[in-house]
């Protein structure tokens, strides 16, 4: 093994579900340090159950998942806090809290596991803010935000601790093409300026092409990986109809004409 | 036939034991988390100030209007019943005891019922939805640590401070009732002061205590189990306020029963 450095994120015989009934089987895969990895899949595939399985919110029926080499799966409730946090999260809405500023969210990681002053801290948190565009904002209650700036100033809060690690949960969902094209630079750039390791859970097309650097593929009827790839190669040469279909502009107006 | 009955029954001790272990293993993760209030930080004082002047602060209006006019209920009631044997200084002995031993703790606890069990599950539950509750288990931050502690310790404070107004309301709603049977403002106190000692007041406070740490559980339990939709928080604070009236008064007859070993 010896690229086994270089693995951010390894997924091992992974079987999730809830109680009697199982959502993915056989998962296997793994991302590598610096990669922008997206996971595609139609709606109702298990995507964002994939995702809270790994980020530690749910227990898988079995398999592993590593994150820079350490299990989340088997870690006791105080390492997996520590794993944690050397992570960070972009939930779908944002997830900020609603008792607190914009800036107290982003204060919020670094009050809990730094000992920088508040003086540090406010550095901190206008710097992030400035990083996602969202400078002058800090005053704000998440209430006073539109969806994009609410996910944008969620960004800022999973980037306070400078994670090397991040995940987005549907980045585009609910946001115009203009806006969501802006988030997707944004995460090319935190890539290139602090070669961040990125996770998308996503079914937008347009971001995964503009971002990808490698997706994998879920499928509702098999239950697990069909494709494994970049995005613009599975297009072209996936053996299987539905993934080129999918991955398609023809494919994309007919998913879009279902909804 | 016997397999589906076998299925039954396995089913329902399923489900009895799921409602039971449910809340046995709440109760150990706000219980474990607890050496986590003296590490640095740990004590979130403004969330604190806050629920203190939510449960606390802005009860006081309430307490005292409702803990006043039960006051006067009851004398009207004693009187009712004392002036036929004509001992209407009595209604003093009753409604000083009722209100301090009963009633001054149990309207407290039954106004901190509406407001703060159901507040407390209404913004867990809402925080559930918004996914802020998956943020902080992200950030590692235990969520039942972060938002059940600075609950209970404002519950702990206010609750018997609040009961102290509602004893003193209580007393004077029976004091404007003595006042209507002839029973001067004076003698009505000096009767009250007489009969009245410092234990059965401290006992009565005391009990808020339990109710305080009932309440707050039964509140956040309901937020955090309730599902993640606009019904689901809806219903989590319904029975939120419903498990916390029946915990409440199920406390009240244990306690009740123990003072009573003690000659109280």
């Amino acid at each position: 093994m010896t690229n086994a450095k270089n693995i951010k994120l390894e997924i091992k015989d992974l079987v999730i579900g809830y109680g009697d009934r199982i959502v993915l089987q056989d998962l296997n895969f793994h991302v590598r340090s610096g990669e922008i990895f997206c996971i595609m899949g139609g709606s109702g595939c298990g995507k964002s159950t994939l995702l809270k399985h790994i980020i530690g919110l749910f227990r898988p029926q079995s398999g592993d998942i590593l994150i820079s080499g350490q299990s989340i799966v088997n870690a006791t409730a105080e390492e997996r806090r520590l794993i944690m946090r050397h992570f960070g999260v972009t939930y779908q809405g944002g997830a900020l809290f609603g008792s607190m500023t914009v800036a107290e969210n982003i204060a919020l990681p670094l009050r809990e596991y730094t000992d920088k002053s508040r003086q540090e801290i406010e550095e901190i948190v206008n710097e992030k803010l400035e990083l996602v565009d969202l400078a002058g904002f800090g005053n704000f209650m998440p209430s006073e935000l539109s969806g994009g700036m609410c996910k944008r100033a969620g960004l800022a809060r999973a980037l306070a601790l400078n994670p090397d690690l991040l995940f987005f949960d549907e980045p585009s969902a609910g946001l115009d093409p203009i806006t969501s094209a802006g988030l997707d630079r944004l995460i090319l750039s935190l890539r290139e300026q602090f070669n961040t390791t990125i996770v998308v859970v996503t079914h937008e097309l347009d971001s995964v092409f503009a971002i990808a650097d490698r997706v994998i593929m879920l499928d509702k009827a098999s239950k697990t990986i069909v494709a494994d790839g970049s995005p613009a190669d599975l297009r072209a040469h996936s053996e299987n109809a539905w993934v080129r279909e999918f991955l398609s502009r023809d494919g994309l107006k007919r998913n879009a004409g279902e909804q | 036939m016997a397999a589906e009955n076998n299925n039954r029954i396995s089913s329902f001790f399923r489900t009895a034991g799921v409602q039971i272990a449910e809340p046995v293993v709440f109760i150990g993760k706000v219980v474990s988390q607890f050496p986590s209030l003296f590490r640095k930080r740990g004590f979130r004082r403004k969330e604190m100030l806050y629920y203190l002047d939510l449960c606390g602060a802005k009860s006081i209006p309430v307490v005292t209007l409702i803990c006043f006019l039960m006051g006067a209920v009851l004398g009207i009631q004693a009187a009712l019943q004392m002036r036929k044997v004509g001992t209407e200084i009595f209604v003093v002995d009753l409604v000083g005891f009722s209100v301090l031993k009963e009633f001054g703790p149990l309207m407290v606890a039954m106004i901190s019922t509406g407001r703060a069990a159901s507040a407390f599950a209404a913004e867990i539950g809402t925080m559930k939805v918004n996914e802020e509750i998956s943020a902080l288990e992200t950030m590692g931050i235990d969520p039942a640590a972060y938002l059940v502690y600075p609950k209970l310790l404002a519950m702990l404070i206010s609750l018997p401070l609040l009961a102290v107004f509602g004893d003193a309301a209580g007393i004077a709603g029976g004091m404007l009732v003595g006042s209507s049977l002839n029973i001067p403002f004076q003698a009505y106190w000096a009767r009250t002061i007489a009969v009245l000692d410092q234990m059965t007041f401290l006992l009565g406070v005391a009990k808020t205590l339990v109710f305080a740490t009932l309440i707050t559980l039964a509140g956040c339990y309901c937020g955090f189990r309730a599902s993640s939709d606009a019904q689901g928080v809806g219903r989590g604070a319904t029975s939120a306020v419903v498990l916390s009236i029946f915990l409440v008064v199920v406390a009240d007859a244990v306690i009740t029963l123990l003072y009573s070993f003690i000659g109280y």
